[in-house]
């Protein structure tokens, strides 16, 4: 890869950063949504207001800056890609907010970090736009930061994350058993991992 | 409520049990003045430090330390984690030290470490008996499904001795550390509360 190529520009989304008030809405009614909470992993399901989304956004951004220790991008759909009759809301709308990614849990003296992402809105999902994202994150994480391997956790249950990881090079490594209880059932925990050799001869 | 009059042997010999104390040594809460001087001496010994953790060795003063553990175990004391010291029963010496994090109650599910900071201690069993307690507290006093554990693939007497206590490998992180330039793994294990009452 030539190094003038952009790092944050895909082919049907784009990563930007945090656009609080306009984003808060829209994240607040994807926390509305149980199976989107979920998926993403352990935590306690919980809607959360936008005021408490933005207050997350605040103490995301101060982590970023004074522990450098996570990349948070907001995943956002292409130009090119929204439609006339689509609902974005000018040239800084929210209406082309589609989810986020990240990077975070670095650990500078490894060379090691863990990835996660999110598509909010059910209708959005299955696009191809997640797939895009991750592989322009891992470009970040390879080939920006320097990072040496990628961890991810997935919930067993999460079989379209597992597919999309696995398809982007990760390898399952792990397998806590019966880590998650949802819906009165026990879950495994799958962990993944993907190197930079692996990532780089891919 | 309970009737006085039903309460029978059975039921007082398994309340009275004593939560804390094992064969070799008994776990006590950790008061700041002393949790920091033994840290401050046992980061000392970097050879401790790669067996214990991910994190870069690195040396604090006592007073730096002490002001550590007194906001995090005093001030802050969080509804997800917990900190023991281990200490003898004979010499009733402070030799490491043990814990429970990022407890997810929803789950049932905790990540548990050890370390014996005192070299002298280690293979000789202070360190198994010492995880035999606080898997019986996690599982019968905290009521957990399941505990995690990670281990460095070059330390094979702590394997040895989560293996014996009943934890078993679940996978790893592969080339998760990175010591001198050479690249190890990083494994995962765990027990589970059925594995754990079997025993």
């Amino acid at each position: 890869m030539e190094w003038k190529t952009p790092l944050f520009e895909g082919q049907m989304i784009y990563l930007a950063s945090i656009k609080p008030e306009k984003d808060a809405e829209l994240e607040s009614r994807w926390t509305h949504d149980a199976e989107y909470q979920r998926m993403l992993g352990t935590d306690r399901v919980c809607p959360l207001s936008p005021a408490q989304i933005r207050k997350k956004y605040t103490e995301i951004e101060k982590e970023m800056d004074e522990k450098g220790n996570q990349f948070y991008f907001t995943i956002r759909r292409s130009p090119q890609e929204i439609n006339t009759d689509s609902t974005t809301e000018g040239e800084d709308g929210a209406g082309d907010l589609l989810g986020f990614i990240k990077l975070d849990w670095i650990e500078w003296s490894q060379g090691v970090s863990s990835v996660s992402l999110g598509i909010g809105d059910p209708a959005e999902r299955g696009k191809g736009f997640g797939s895009d994202a991750l592989r322009l994150l891992l470009r970040y994480a390879f080939g920006e930061l320097n990072l040496y391997r990628l961890g991810a956790v997935i919930p067993e249950y999460n079989q379209v994350a597992l597919r999309l990881f696995e398809k982007s090079g990760f390898k399952v490594e792990a397998r806590q058993r019966e880590a998650l209880h949802r819906a009165g059932l026990r879950w495994d925990s799958i962990r993944l991992g993907l190197l930079r050799e692996e990532w780089e001869t891919r | 409520m309970v009737n006085q009059s039903r309460s029978n042997k059975h039921w007082e010999s398994l309340m009275n049990v004593p939560l804390f104390q094992g064969e070799l040594v008994h776990l006590i809460a950790p008061e700041p003045q002393l949790a920091a001087g033994l840290h401050s001496r046992w980061m000392r010994d970097s050879e401790f430090v790669r067996l214990l953790d991910t994190d870069p060795a690195r040396l604090f003063s006592i007073d730096k330390n002490k002001e550590w553990f007194e906001k995090n175990l005093v001030e802050e004391q969080k509804d997800d984690e917990l900190f023991l010291l281990i200490r003898t029963l004979e010499e009733e010496r402070t030799i490491g030290l043990i814990g429970l994090d990022g407890i997810r109650w929803t789950h049932g599910d905790a990540w548990i470490g050890i370390g014996l900071g005192e070299r002298e201690y280690w293979g000789k069993g202070y360190g198994t008996d010492a995880m035999r307690i606080l898997l019986c507290y996690a599982f019968e006093e905290l009521n957990l499904h399941r505990l995690s554990l990670s281990v460095f693939e070059y330390n094979p007497r702590a394997i040895r001795s989560y293996e014996k206590v009943g934890f078993i490998i679940e996978g790893s992180a592969r080339k998760f550390l990175n010591r001198d330039g050479q690249r190890y793994d990083m494994l995962f294990m765990g027990i589970l509360r059925e594995e754990w009452e079997r025993r």
